[in-house]
């Protein structure tokens, strides 16, 4: 193998990781750029999705009708955590909501626990997405998963492109990023348009989970956890709230952690979640509104 | 009765009625309505020293637990008999196989260690507000977990710490909890406490009238984490083996979940807060492990006790968001003034 191979092999890895990353933060940018809320029940939509196709292929569903229906799932599932949980503390300071988020996490992982147990299971991936590639004489290795992960990250992107700029909702949806109360006075619904929101984030995170799932090969109730901190440095890192920000920062973060783990020691490179979450720190510290909002400025 | 003489007494009373629990609960009660006080008294500490910074001064920190765990580890080290530490740690430096620490010393020592980090990383961070600070300690509470899984050579990786003495006594935790009330408590009400309260009630205000916000900040975080350190250390000798997702994010929801239900600007609501949250918690986690009442019998339901405590912080959030108590305190009436000096004062107006 040679060097230009492995690198080669690297940037793939990056680019698939990335990918992942840059999904989960789009949907928690749109969710913080509308309602400027940390919404760490992100990651159990996540989880919901995923759960979703793995029951569903395991009673005989079609694995591609199983896959919409999961994603189904999640936005219905962060439907009604904003309807239920956030929604009644719209207007509380951002600490009790980010709190409340943290809640509604746990309540969501332990009822996972306590129906499916904290032990993964299976997931049940077709075999065609399961075929590896080679390329320059096996060098280079990635599976059709890989692939489906990096189409589908821009394929769903672009639609969100779309989405926003070109839509009333959409656009309605960035005018009550930009100031909510304008957004209400010049009559626009809010409600409906967080809810919307809520959705789109939510059915992004289903789709985020089935991939992660997919390329992990087993789902768990505590699946969304860890890829959610991870996707919350790569929003803060682009820009949080903004969502070519959430997309920058997860393909960086992406590269970052796998060229961590491919080019440094092992004694350094295990402590990779370490160096991630400094990361986060100095991008707080230094520049909180990550590379894209360069202006904003954090009050002491 | 003077007032002076009356808080002298009072206080007199509550050393003496805690005394009196602390040597004499474990002759009278089960061992369970031991450990029970005794846990409850533990977890007393770690919350009253979560409120100085979350409570009082408004940094909302995600990452007290990270001290907590540092003071457990710290202390842990330290205190494992030489014999023990030469099988368990064996890569340890050779100045720490030399000599193990009694309890004492080796809580006192873990609480400097982490008031020393409580320095270091505070400093950065308490230029942050809000949910900056909050999202940035999490990040700490992360890195410590890491850490403390990797540096193996002193923590055994993510495997079980084991072999600390169990000397975690009703005595020890009972005197380690008035320390602490008692530190609180003239901290948070003199002036520097009230520098304390306008920096989390409005920041630009305090620094209109010349108080230094990091300073007060910083001190206020730096005191909470040598209660922490110390707290960790009653820990670690009262679990007596733990691992590093002991000290992670569900100890840190359940600290959080006792200080917002008993309200976060009162150390009586602190205390509320805790008892509360203990009893039902460990009420809940017999109805956990399955009952049978006549003909019914209930399963087993791991994970029931989280799951309803997270129901109810949602509802506090939404119904009493500054919690039971809010920022008043159990005085007894010791702060109001007696009745002679309330008339001389109305005669002179």
């Amino acid at each position: 193998m040679t060097q230009l191979d492995y690198m080669l092999q690297q940037i793939v890895n990056a680019v698939s990781l990335g990918s992942l990353y840059a999904l989960v933060a789009v949907g928690l940018s749109i969710v913080f750029g509308v309602l400027k809320l940390t919404n760490f029940a992100h990651g159990d939509v996540m989880m919901v999705g995923a759960f979703g196709v793995a029951l569903l292929v395991g009673i005989g569903v079609p694995f591609p009708v199983a896959v919409i229906c999961g994603i189904a799932a999640a936005a219905v599932a962060g439907f009604l955590i904003e309807r239920i949980a956030y929604r009644p503390i719209r207007d509380a300071p951002d600490v009790a909501r980010l709190l409340t988020s943290l809640a509604v996490t746990y309540i969501i992982e332990n009822v996972g626990i306590l129906v499916f147990t904290s032990s993964p299971r299976n997931f049940p991936l077709p075999a065609f997405l399961n075929t590896s590639w080679e390329l320059s004489n096996g060098a280079i290795t990635f599976t059709s998963i890989n692939l489906l992960t990096i189409a589908l990250t821009f394929v769903s992107l672009l639609l969100l492109g779309w989405f926003i700029t070109r839509t009333t909702t959409g656009l309605g949806m960035r005018a009550a990023a930009e100031d909510m109360s304008a957004a209400q006075l010049v009559g626009l619904d809010v409600n409906r348009l967080i809810i919307v929101a809520f959705i789109v984030a939510s059915a992004y995170a289903g789709l985020a989970g089935i991939l992660w799932a997919a390329q992990a090969g087993v789902v768990q109730p505590q699946m969304g956890f860890t890829p959610l901190l991870k996707a919350f440095v790569a929003a803060i890192i682009g820009g949080f709230g903004s969502i070519a920000g959430a997309l920058v920062g997860g393909y960086i973060l992406g590269a970052l952690e796998i060229f961590i783990v491919a080019f440094l020691p092992s004694s350094i490179s295990s402590y990779r979640d370490a160096i991630v979450f400094a990361v986060l720190i100095a991008f707080l510290l230094v520049r909180p509104g990550g590379l894209l909002q360069p202006n904003r400025e954090i009050k002491l | 009765m003077s007032r002076e003489a009356r808080i002298k007494l009072c206080v007199l009373f509550a050393l003496v009625a805690g005394a009196v629990v602390a040597f004499g609960a474990p002759h009278v009660l089960s061992d369970y309505f031991v450990r029970i006080i005794l846990l409850i008294a533990l977890n007393a500490i770690l919350v009253l020293s979560l409120s100085l910074s979350n409570g009082f001064t408004g940094v909302f920190s995600l990452g007290h637990v990270g001290f907590i765990g540092a003071g457990a580890y710290i202390s842990g080290i330290l205190s494992i008999p030489v014999q023990q530490k030469l099988a368990l740690l064996p890569h340890l430096p050779a100045f720490l196989h030399a000599f193990s620490l009694p309890f004492l010393p080796a809580t006192l020592v873990a609480g400097v260690l982490t008031a020393l980090l409580a320095v270091v990383v505070g400093y950065p961070l308490m230029r942050l507000s809000g949910y900056f600070v909050s999202v940035a300690t999490m990040g700490f509470l992360i890195i410590v977990n890491v850490v403390l899984i990797n540096a193996s050579d002193f923590t055994r990786g993510a495997r079980t710490f084991t072999g600390v003495p169990l000397e975690t006594t009703l005595p020890w935790v009972f005197g380690w909890l008035a320390i602490t009330l008692f530190v609180l408590a003239r901290l948070v009400y003199s002036p520097f406490g009230r520098a304390m309260k306008s920096v989390r009630d409005d920041t630009i205000a305090a620094s209109a009238v010349g108080i230094g916000v990091l300073r007060t900040r910083l001190i206020a975080f730096v005191i909470g984490a040598f209660f922490a350190g110390v707290g960790g250390s009653l820990y670690a000798h009262y679990l007596g083996s733990f691992s590093p997702n002991t000290f992670y994010f569900s100890l840190t929801m359940s600290l959080i979940t006792m200080l917002v239900l008993g309200g976060m600007g009162s150390l009586s609501g602190a205390l509320v807060g805790v008892v509360c949250v203990s009893l039902l918690s460990e009420v809940l986690r017999s109805v956990e492990r399955g009952f049978t009442i006549g003909e019914f019998s209930v399963p087993a339901l791991f994970g029931a006790s989280q799951i309803v405590l997270g129901f109810i912080f949602i509802l506090i959030m939404i119904f009493r968001p500054k919690g039971i108590m809010g920022e008043r305190e159990f005085t007894f009436g010791l702060t109001q003034r007696s009745a002679v000096v309330n008339q001389t004062e109305e005669r002179k107006r």
